[in-house]
Protein backbone atom coordinates (compact mmCIF):
# COMPACT_ATOMS: atom_id res chain seq x y z
CA UNK A 1 0.00 0.00 0.00
CA UNK A 2 1.24 3.46 -0.86
CA UNK A 3 1.81 6.06 1.80
CA UNK A 4 -1.24 8.10 2.63
CA UNK A 5 -1.22 11.68 1.45
CA UNK A 6 -2.27 14.65 3.55
CA UNK A 7 -4.63 16.89 1.61
CA UNK A 8 -5.87 20.36 2.54
CA UNK A 9 -8.89 21.57 0.66
CA UNK A 10 -12.12 23.50 0.98
CA UNK A 11 -15.44 21.67 0.77
CA UNK A 12 -18.72 23.59 0.77
CA UNK A 13 -16.97 26.66 2.16
CA UNK A 14 -15.22 24.92 5.03
CA UNK A 15 -11.52 24.12 5.30
CA UNK A 16 -11.09 20.36 5.34
CA UNK A 17 -8.03 18.19 5.84
CA UNK A 18 -7.97 14.51 5.11
CA UNK A 19 -5.65 11.57 4.61
CA UNK A 20 -6.09 9.36 1.58
CA UNK A 21 -4.26 6.86 -0.55
CA UNK A 22 -3.29 8.21 -3.98
CA UNK A 23 -5.41 5.51 -5.59
CA UNK A 24 -8.60 6.73 -3.94
CA UNK A 25 -10.82 8.72 -6.27
CA UNK A 26 -12.31 11.99 -5.06
CA UNK A 27 -15.65 10.16 -5.01
CA UNK A 28 -14.23 7.50 -2.68
CA UNK A 29 -12.70 10.16 -0.45
CA UNK A 30 -15.99 12.04 -0.19
CA UNK A 31 -18.05 8.95 0.52
CA UNK A 32 -15.68 6.74 2.51
CA UNK A 33 -13.42 9.21 4.34
CA UNK A 34 -15.58 12.30 4.77
CA UNK A 35 -19.06 10.75 5.05
CA UNK A 36 -20.36 12.98 2.26
CA UNK A 37 -22.45 10.30 0.56
CA UNK A 38 -24.55 12.60 -1.60
CA UNK A 39 -22.37 12.09 -4.67
CA UNK A 40 -23.23 8.67 -6.06
CA UNK A 41 -21.19 6.00 -7.81
CA UNK A 42 -22.88 4.97 -11.03
CA UNK A 43 -20.62 3.83 -13.86
CA UNK A 44 -17.29 4.78 -12.25
CA UNK A 45 -15.91 5.65 -15.68
CA UNK A 46 -17.11 9.13 -16.61
CA UNK A 47 -20.28 8.33 -18.50
CA UNK A 48 -23.18 8.71 -16.06
CA UNK A 49 -22.44 11.89 -14.09
CA UNK A 50 -23.99 10.60 -10.84
CA UNK A 51 -20.78 11.59 -9.01
CA UNK A 52 -20.68 15.18 -10.35
CA UNK A 53 -19.21 17.77 -8.01
CA UNK A 54 -18.00 21.31 -8.68
CA UNK A 55 -14.27 21.97 -8.40
CA UNK A 56 -13.05 25.57 -8.72
CA UNK A 57 -16.32 26.45 -10.43
CA UNK A 58 -16.30 23.61 -12.96
CA UNK A 59 -18.42 20.46 -12.93
CA UNK A 60 -16.31 17.30 -12.81
CA UNK A 61 -16.94 13.58 -12.47
CA UNK A 62 -15.45 12.87 -9.04
CA UNK A 63 -14.84 9.24 -10.08
CA UNK A 64 -12.36 10.52 -12.69
CA UNK A 65 -10.41 12.69 -10.24
CA UNK A 66 -8.01 11.55 -7.54
CA UNK A 67 -8.63 12.65 -3.95
CA UNK A 68 -5.06 13.97 -3.79
CA UNK A 69 -5.89 16.35 -6.63
CA UNK A 70 -8.25 18.25 -4.31
CA UNK A 71 -5.24 19.91 -2.68
CA UNK A 72 -5.81 23.68 -2.63
CA UNK A 73 -9.11 23.45 -4.52
CA UNK A 74 -12.59 24.74 -3.74
CA UNK A 75 -15.01 21.84 -3.87
CA UNK A 76 -18.81 21.97 -3.83
CA UNK A 77 -20.95 18.90 -3.24
CA UNK A 78 -24.70 18.38 -3.10
CA UNK A 79 -24.51 18.63 0.73
CA UNK A 80 -23.66 22.34 0.39
CA UNK A 81 -26.41 23.31 -2.04
CA UNK A 82 -29.32 23.91 0.36
CA UNK A 83 -28.92 26.68 2.93
CA UNK A 84 -30.45 26.97 6.43
CA UNK A 85 -33.02 29.28 4.80
CA UNK A 86 -34.22 26.60 2.43
CA UNK A 87 -33.72 24.61 -0.70
CA UNK A 88 -31.83 25.87 -3.73
CA UNK A 89 -34.17 26.82 -6.63
CA UNK A 90 -32.93 23.77 -8.54
CA UNK A 91 -33.86 21.48 -5.66
CA UNK A 92 -37.24 23.17 -5.29
CA UNK A 93 -38.01 22.87 -8.99
CA UNK A 94 -36.85 19.24 -9.17
CA UNK A 95 -39.44 18.53 -6.45
CA UNK A 96 -42.22 20.54 -8.12
CA UNK A 97 -41.64 18.90 -11.50
CA UNK A 98 -41.15 15.43 -10.01
CA UNK A 99 -37.86 15.42 -11.91
CA UNK A 100 -36.76 12.25 -10.15
CA UNK A 101 -38.00 8.82 -9.32
CA UNK A 102 -35.31 6.63 -7.77
CA UNK A 103 -33.12 9.67 -7.09
CA UNK A 104 -29.69 8.12 -7.67
CA UNK A 105 -28.86 10.48 -10.51
CA UNK A 106 -30.33 13.57 -8.82
CA UNK A 107 -27.29 14.89 -6.90
CA UNK A 108 -25.25 14.74 -10.11
CA UNK A 109 -27.96 16.48 -12.13
CA UNK A 110 -28.34 19.21 -9.49
CA UNK A 111 -24.60 19.84 -9.31
CA UNK A 112 -24.13 19.94 -13.08
CA UNK A 113 -27.21 22.16 -13.50
CA UNK A 114 -25.86 24.47 -10.79
CA UNK A 115 -22.61 24.78 -12.71
CA UNK A 116 -24.60 25.59 -15.85
CA UNK A 117 -26.71 28.30 -14.22
CA UNK A 118 -23.63 29.88 -12.66
CA UNK A 119 -22.16 30.20 -16.16
CA UNK A 120 -25.36 30.91 -18.07
CA UNK A 121 -28.51 31.90 -16.18
CA UNK A 122 -30.56 32.09 -19.38
CA UNK A 123 -29.93 28.81 -21.22
CA UNK A 124 -32.09 27.58 -24.07
CA UNK A 125 -33.67 24.14 -23.84
CA UNK A 126 -31.08 22.87 -26.30
CA UNK A 127 -28.25 24.28 -24.21
CA UNK A 128 -29.66 22.60 -21.10
CA UNK A 129 -29.96 19.27 -22.90
CA UNK A 130 -26.41 19.39 -24.27
CA UNK A 131 -24.95 20.55 -20.94
CA UNK A 132 -26.65 17.64 -19.18
CA UNK A 133 -25.58 15.07 -21.81
CA UNK A 134 -23.02 13.72 -19.36
CA UNK A 135 -25.70 12.82 -16.80
CA UNK A 136 -27.79 9.69 -17.25
CA UNK A 137 -31.28 9.16 -15.79
CA UNK A 138 -33.10 5.90 -16.47
CA UNK A 139 -36.38 6.94 -14.77
CA UNK A 140 -37.64 10.31 -15.95
CA UNK A 141 -36.96 10.43 -19.67
CA UNK A 142 -35.18 13.76 -18.99
CA UNK A 143 -38.06 16.02 -19.93
CA UNK A 144 -39.05 16.82 -16.35
CA UNK A 145 -35.42 17.48 -15.49
CA UNK A 146 -34.99 19.90 -18.38
CA UNK A 147 -38.19 21.77 -17.41
CA UNK A 148 -37.05 21.95 -13.79
CA UNK A 149 -33.69 23.43 -14.80
CA UNK A 150 -35.33 25.99 -17.13
CA UNK A 151 -37.73 27.02 -14.33
CA UNK A 152 -34.91 27.25 -11.81
CA UNK A 153 -33.00 29.43 -14.27
CA UNK A 154 -35.93 31.84 -14.29
CA UNK A 155 -35.83 32.11 -10.49
CA UNK A 156 -32.07 32.56 -10.58
CA UNK A 157 -32.47 35.45 -13.02
CA UNK A 158 -35.26 37.03 -10.93
CA UNK A 159 -33.08 36.88 -7.81
CA UNK A 160 -30.30 38.86 -9.46
CA UNK B 1 -7.88 0.52 -7.82
CA UNK B 2 -4.25 -0.70 -7.92
CA UNK B 3 -1.97 1.11 -5.47
CA UNK B 4 0.43 3.76 -6.77
CA UNK B 5 2.32 6.80 -5.59
CA UNK B 6 1.43 10.33 -6.61
CA UNK B 7 3.76 13.26 -7.22
CA UNK B 8 2.64 16.74 -8.28
CA UNK B 9 5.59 17.91 -10.39
CA UNK B 10 6.36 21.62 -10.19
CA UNK B 11 8.62 21.90 -13.23
CA UNK B 12 9.34 20.20 -16.53
CA UNK B 13 12.75 19.07 -15.31
CA UNK B 14 11.22 17.51 -12.20
CA UNK B 15 8.69 15.66 -14.37
CA UNK B 16 11.44 14.41 -16.71
CA UNK B 17 13.58 13.33 -13.72
CA UNK B 18 10.66 11.33 -12.34
CA UNK B 19 10.04 9.69 -15.72
CA UNK B 20 13.75 8.90 -16.02
CA UNK B 21 13.74 7.33 -12.56
CA UNK B 22 10.56 5.27 -12.90
CA UNK B 23 10.42 4.80 -16.70
CA UNK B 24 7.57 2.43 -17.63
CA UNK B 25 6.23 2.51 -14.08
CA UNK B 26 5.44 6.22 -14.33
CA UNK B 27 2.35 7.70 -15.94
CA UNK B 28 1.73 11.34 -16.70
CA UNK B 29 -1.51 12.56 -15.12
CA UNK B 30 -3.21 15.44 -16.92
CA UNK B 31 -6.99 15.52 -16.72
CA UNK B 32 -7.01 11.82 -15.89
CA UNK B 33 -10.31 11.12 -17.62
CA UNK B 34 -8.73 8.30 -19.64
CA UNK B 35 -5.85 7.36 -17.34
CA UNK B 36 -7.77 6.99 -14.06
CA UNK B 37 -10.40 4.79 -15.72
CA UNK B 38 -7.71 2.66 -17.42
CA UNK B 39 -5.82 2.22 -14.14
CA UNK B 40 -9.03 1.32 -12.31
CA UNK B 41 -9.81 -1.29 -14.96
CA UNK B 42 -6.23 -2.65 -14.80
CA UNK B 43 -5.62 -1.75 -18.44
CA UNK B 44 -2.51 0.31 -17.65
CA UNK B 45 -0.02 -0.64 -14.94
CA UNK B 46 1.23 2.34 -12.93
CA UNK B 47 3.68 2.72 -10.05
CA UNK B 48 3.79 6.50 -9.89
CA UNK B 49 1.38 9.07 -11.23
CA UNK B 50 3.18 12.27 -12.14
CA UNK B 51 0.64 15.09 -12.07
CA UNK B 52 1.82 17.82 -14.45
CA UNK B 53 -1.05 20.29 -14.03
CA UNK B 54 1.14 22.43 -11.76
CA UNK B 55 3.86 22.76 -14.43
CA UNK B 56 3.46 26.21 -16.03
CA UNK B 57 4.51 25.21 -19.57
CA UNK B 58 1.89 22.46 -19.90
CA UNK B 59 -0.90 24.57 -18.47
CA UNK B 60 -0.61 27.61 -20.74
CA UNK B 61 -2.89 28.48 -23.63
CA UNK B 62 -1.52 31.42 -25.58
CA UNK B 63 -1.71 33.01 -28.99
CA UNK B 64 1.20 35.03 -30.26
CA UNK B 65 1.59 34.50 -33.99
CA UNK B 66 0.98 30.81 -33.39
CA UNK B 67 -1.36 29.02 -31.03
CA UNK B 68 0.32 27.16 -28.18
CA UNK B 69 -1.79 24.67 -26.26
CA UNK B 70 -0.15 23.27 -23.15
CA UNK B 71 -0.53 19.50 -22.93
CA UNK B 72 -2.83 19.61 -19.88
CA UNK B 73 -5.02 22.59 -20.84
CA UNK B 74 -8.60 21.30 -20.48
CA UNK B 75 -11.06 21.25 -23.39
CA UNK B 76 -13.37 23.92 -21.96
CA UNK B 77 -10.56 26.47 -21.85
CA UNK B 78 -9.77 25.73 -25.49
CA UNK B 79 -13.32 26.08 -26.85
CA UNK B 80 -13.91 29.20 -24.72
CA UNK B 81 -10.81 30.95 -26.05
CA UNK B 82 -11.48 33.89 -28.38
CA UNK B 83 -8.51 33.28 -30.69
CA UNK B 84 -9.38 29.59 -30.98
CA UNK B 85 -12.99 30.43 -31.86
CA UNK B 86 -12.03 32.91 -34.56
CA UNK B 87 -9.00 31.24 -36.13
CA UNK B 88 -9.17 27.54 -35.31
CA UNK B 89 -12.90 26.65 -35.35
CA UNK B 90 -12.29 22.92 -35.95
CA UNK B 91 -10.67 22.83 -32.51
CA UNK B 92 -13.94 24.11 -31.05
CA UNK B 93 -15.85 21.46 -33.02
CA UNK B 94 -13.73 18.67 -31.55
CA UNK B 95 -13.15 19.82 -27.97
CA UNK B 96 -16.83 20.55 -27.39
CA UNK B 97 -17.85 16.96 -28.23
CA UNK B 98 -15.22 15.07 -26.22
CA UNK B 99 -17.32 13.55 -23.42
CA UNK B 100 -19.79 15.74 -21.55
CA UNK B 101 -19.03 19.03 -19.80
CA UNK B 102 -17.74 17.21 -16.71
CA UNK B 103 -15.13 15.48 -18.87
CA UNK B 104 -14.37 18.71 -20.76
CA UNK B 105 -13.58 20.39 -17.42
CA UNK B 106 -10.53 18.16 -17.06
CA UNK B 107 -9.76 16.30 -20.29
CA UNK B 108 -7.01 17.89 -22.38
CA UNK B 109 -6.16 17.80 -26.07
CA UNK B 110 -2.63 16.75 -25.12
CA UNK B 111 -4.06 13.82 -23.19
CA UNK B 112 -6.39 12.94 -26.06
CA UNK B 113 -3.31 12.80 -28.29
CA UNK B 114 -1.13 10.80 -25.86
CA UNK B 115 -3.96 8.32 -25.24
CA UNK B 116 -3.66 7.65 -28.99
CA UNK B 117 -7.12 6.25 -29.58
CA UNK B 118 -7.77 5.71 -33.31
CA UNK B 119 -11.14 7.43 -32.72
CA UNK B 120 -9.83 10.46 -30.77
CA UNK B 121 -11.77 13.52 -31.89
CA UNK B 122 -9.03 16.10 -31.49
CA UNK B 123 -6.27 14.30 -33.40
CA UNK B 124 -7.64 14.71 -36.96
CA UNK B 125 -8.10 18.40 -36.15
CA UNK B 126 -4.53 18.79 -34.91
CA UNK B 127 -3.35 17.06 -38.09
CA UNK B 128 -5.26 19.32 -40.48
CA UNK B 129 -4.16 22.41 -38.56
CA UNK B 130 -0.52 21.36 -39.01
CA UNK B 131 0.19 21.09 -35.28
CA UNK B 132 3.67 20.28 -34.04
CA UNK B 133 4.21 18.37 -30.78
CA UNK B 134 6.84 19.85 -28.47
CA UNK B 135 8.34 16.96 -26.51
CA UNK B 136 10.66 17.26 -23.50
CA UNK B 137 13.13 14.56 -22.50
CA UNK B 138 16.44 14.19 -20.64
CA UNK B 139 18.41 15.43 -23.66
CA UNK B 140 16.20 18.47 -24.23
CA UNK B 141 13.32 19.35 -26.48
CA UNK B 142 12.33 17.84 -29.81
CA UNK B 143 9.46 18.51 -32.15
CA UNK B 144 7.39 16.20 -34.33
CA UNK B 145 4.36 16.61 -36.57
CA UNK B 146 1.11 15.35 -35.02
CA UNK B 147 0.49 12.94 -37.92
CA UNK B 148 3.71 11.14 -36.97
CA UNK B 149 2.97 11.00 -33.21
CA UNK B 150 0.66 7.99 -32.87
CA UNK B 151 2.14 4.63 -33.87
CA UNK B 152 -0.62 2.15 -32.94
CA UNK B 153 -3.76 2.12 -30.77
CA UNK B 154 -2.62 3.49 -27.39
CA UNK B 155 1.00 3.80 -28.61
CA UNK B 156 3.01 6.92 -29.44
CA UNK B 157 6.56 7.93 -30.35
CA UNK B 158 7.15 9.11 -26.77
CA UNK B 159 10.02 7.36 -25.01
CA UNK B 160 9.27 6.35 -21.44
CA UNK B 161 11.34 9.30 -20.18
CA UNK B 162 9.70 11.89 -22.42
CA UNK B 163 6.53 13.92 -22.09
CA UNK B 164 4.42 16.06 -24.39
CA UNK B 165 4.75 19.71 -23.35
CA UNK B 166 2.57 21.57 -25.81
CA UNK B 167 1.07 21.69 -29.27
CA UNK B 168 2.11 24.52 -31.56
CA UNK B 169 -0.28 25.45 -34.36
CA UNK B 170 0.55 28.01 -37.06
CA UNK B 171 -1.92 30.80 -37.84
CA UNK B 172 -4.10 29.96 -40.85
CA UNK B 173 -3.93 32.13 -43.97
CA UNK B 174 -6.55 34.91 -44.42
CA UNK B 175 -8.94 32.93 -46.67
CA UNK B 176 -8.73 29.74 -44.65
CA UNK B 177 -10.85 27.87 -42.15
CA UNK B 178 -11.36 24.42 -40.68
CA UNK B 179 -14.11 22.02 -39.70
CA UNK B 180 -14.47 18.71 -37.85
CA UNK B 181 -17.39 16.34 -37.55
CA UNK B 182 -17.97 12.72 -36.67
CA UNK B 183 -20.68 10.17 -37.15
CA UNK B 184 -22.21 8.73 -33.97
CA UNK B 185 -25.59 7.06 -33.48
CA UNK B 186 -26.47 9.43 -30.62
CA UNK B 187 -26.49 13.23 -30.51
CA UNK B 188 -23.60 13.48 -28.04
CA UNK B 189 -21.47 11.54 -25.54
CA UNK B 190 -20.30 8.83 -27.88
CA UNK B 191 -17.18 7.52 -29.61
CA UNK B 192 -16.71 8.34 -33.29
CA UNK B 193 -17.70 5.62 -35.76
CA UNK B 194 -15.76 7.79 -38.21
CA UNK B 195 -14.37 11.30 -37.75
CA UNK B 196 -13.21 13.72 -40.46
CA UNK B 197 -11.40 17.03 -40.26
CA UNK B 198 -10.60 19.49 -43.01
CA UNK B 199 -8.58 22.69 -43.19
CA UNK B 200 -8.99 24.65 -46.41
CA UNK B 201 -7.38 27.73 -47.93
CA UNK B 202 -9.20 29.36 -50.86
CA UNK B 203 -8.21 32.04 -53.34
CA UNK B 204 -9.36 35.58 -52.51
CA UNK B 205 -12.39 35.18 -54.80
CA UNK B 206 -13.30 31.86 -53.13
CA UNK B 207 -13.32 30.12 -56.54
CA UNK B 208 -10.16 28.00 -56.24
CA UNK B 209 -8.55 25.75 -53.65
CA UNK B 210 -5.11 27.07 -52.74
CA UNK B 211 -4.51 24.13 -50.42
CA UNK B 212 -6.35 21.67 -48.23
CA UNK B 213 -5.58 19.22 -45.46
CA UNK B 214 -7.88 16.31 -44.65
CA UNK B 215 -7.54 13.84 -41.77
CA UNK B 216 -9.61 10.85 -40.70
CA UNK B 217 -10.34 9.13 -37.40
CA UNK B 218 -11.50 5.60 -36.54
CA UNK B 219 -10.69 4.07 -39.94
CA UNK B 220 -7.15 2.80 -39.24
CA UNK B 221 -4.97 1.86 -36.23
CA UNK B 222 -4.07 5.55 -35.87
CA UNK B 223 -5.73 8.79 -36.98
CA UNK B 224 -4.68 9.38 -40.59
CA UNK B 225 -3.47 12.34 -42.59
CA UNK B 226 -5.13 11.89 -46.00
CA UNK B 227 -2.19 13.21 -48.01
CA UNK B 228 -3.38 12.33 -51.51
CA UNK B 229 -6.92 13.53 -50.87
CA UNK B 230 -5.47 16.80 -49.59
CA UNK B 231 -3.02 17.48 -52.42
CA UNK B 232 -5.55 16.63 -55.14
CA UNK B 233 -7.48 19.80 -54.26
CA UNK B 234 -4.61 22.28 -54.67
CA UNK B 235 -5.29 24.53 -57.66
CA UNK B 236 -8.68 22.95 -58.38
CA UNK B 237 -11.89 24.96 -58.70
CA UNK B 238 -14.21 24.92 -55.69
CA UNK B 239 -16.82 22.54 -57.10
CA UNK B 240 -18.67 19.35 -56.27
CA UNK B 241 -16.43 17.50 -58.74
CA UNK B 242 -13.21 18.56 -57.00
CA UNK B 243 -14.63 17.68 -53.61
CA UNK B 244 -15.84 14.31 -54.86
CA UNK B 245 -12.35 13.54 -56.14
CA UNK B 246 -10.91 14.26 -52.71
CA UNK B 247 -13.58 12.12 -51.04
CA UNK B 248 -12.74 9.16 -53.27
CA UNK B 249 -9.04 9.58 -52.51
CA UNK B 250 -9.83 9.72 -48.77
CA UNK B 251 -11.86 6.50 -49.01
CA UNK B 252 -8.85 4.90 -50.69
CA UNK B 253 -6.66 5.13 -47.59
CA UNK B 254 -9.28 3.95 -45.08
CA UNK B 255 -8.61 0.46 -43.71
CA UNK B 256 -11.36 0.23 -41.09
CA UNK B 257 -12.36 -2.74 -38.97
CA UNK B 258 -15.87 -3.99 -38.31
CA UNK B 259 -16.87 -3.79 -34.66
CA UNK B 260 -19.84 -2.98 -32.41
CA UNK B 261 -19.88 0.61 -33.68
CA UNK B 262 -20.01 -0.12 -37.40
CA UNK B 263 -18.90 -2.34 -40.23
CA UNK B 264 -15.87 -1.73 -42.42
CA UNK B 265 -18.16 -1.07 -45.40
CA UNK B 266 -20.22 1.49 -43.46
CA UNK B 267 -17.08 3.21 -42.22
CA UNK B 268 -15.60 3.44 -45.71
CA UNK B 269 -18.86 4.92 -47.00
CA UNK B 270 -18.86 7.38 -44.07
CA UNK B 271 -15.35 8.56 -44.98
CA UNK B 272 -16.74 9.87 -48.26
CA UNK B 273 -19.78 11.49 -46.63
CA UNK B 274 -17.89 13.09 -43.77
CA UNK B 275 -14.97 14.27 -45.89
CA UNK B 276 -17.43 16.08 -48.17
CA UNK B 277 -19.22 17.64 -45.20
CA UNK B 278 -15.96 18.64 -43.52
CA UNK B 279 -14.68 20.32 -46.71
CA UNK B 280 -17.99 22.09 -47.29
CA UNK B 281 -18.12 23.11 -43.63
CA UNK B 282 -14.70 24.73 -43.87
CA UNK B 283 -15.56 26.37 -47.22
CA UNK B 284 -18.78 27.83 -45.79
CA UNK B 285 -16.91 29.24 -42.84
CA UNK B 286 -14.50 30.99 -45.20
CA UNK B 287 -17.41 32.42 -47.21
CA UNK B 288 -19.15 33.56 -44.04
CA UNK B 289 -15.95 35.27 -42.96
CA UNK B 290 -15.07 32.99 -40.06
Amino acid sequence: MSRKAHVQTQINGENVEFLCEPRQSMLEVLRDELDLTGAKEGCNNGNCGACTIIVDGRPVDSCCMLGVEAEGKEVQTIEGVATPEGLHPLQQKFLEHAALQCGICTPGFIMNSKALLEENSNPTEKEVRFWLAGNLCRCTGYDKIVRAVLDAAEITRANH
Amino acid sequence: MQAFDYVAAKSLSEAVDLLTKYRDQARILGGGTDLIVQVRENRRPVGVMVDIKGVPEVNTLSYNGSLEIGASVPCYKIYSNREVKSKFPALVDATSIIGGVQIQSRASVGGNLCNASPAADSIPVLIVLGAQCAIEGPSGERSIAVEDFCTAPGQTVLESNELLVKLVIPTPAPNASSFYLRFIPRNEMDIAVVGAGAAVELSADHQTFVSARIALGAVAPTPLFAAAASSVLAGKPVSDESIEEACEAAKGIATPISDMRGTAAQRTHLVGVLTRRALNGAINRIKEGN
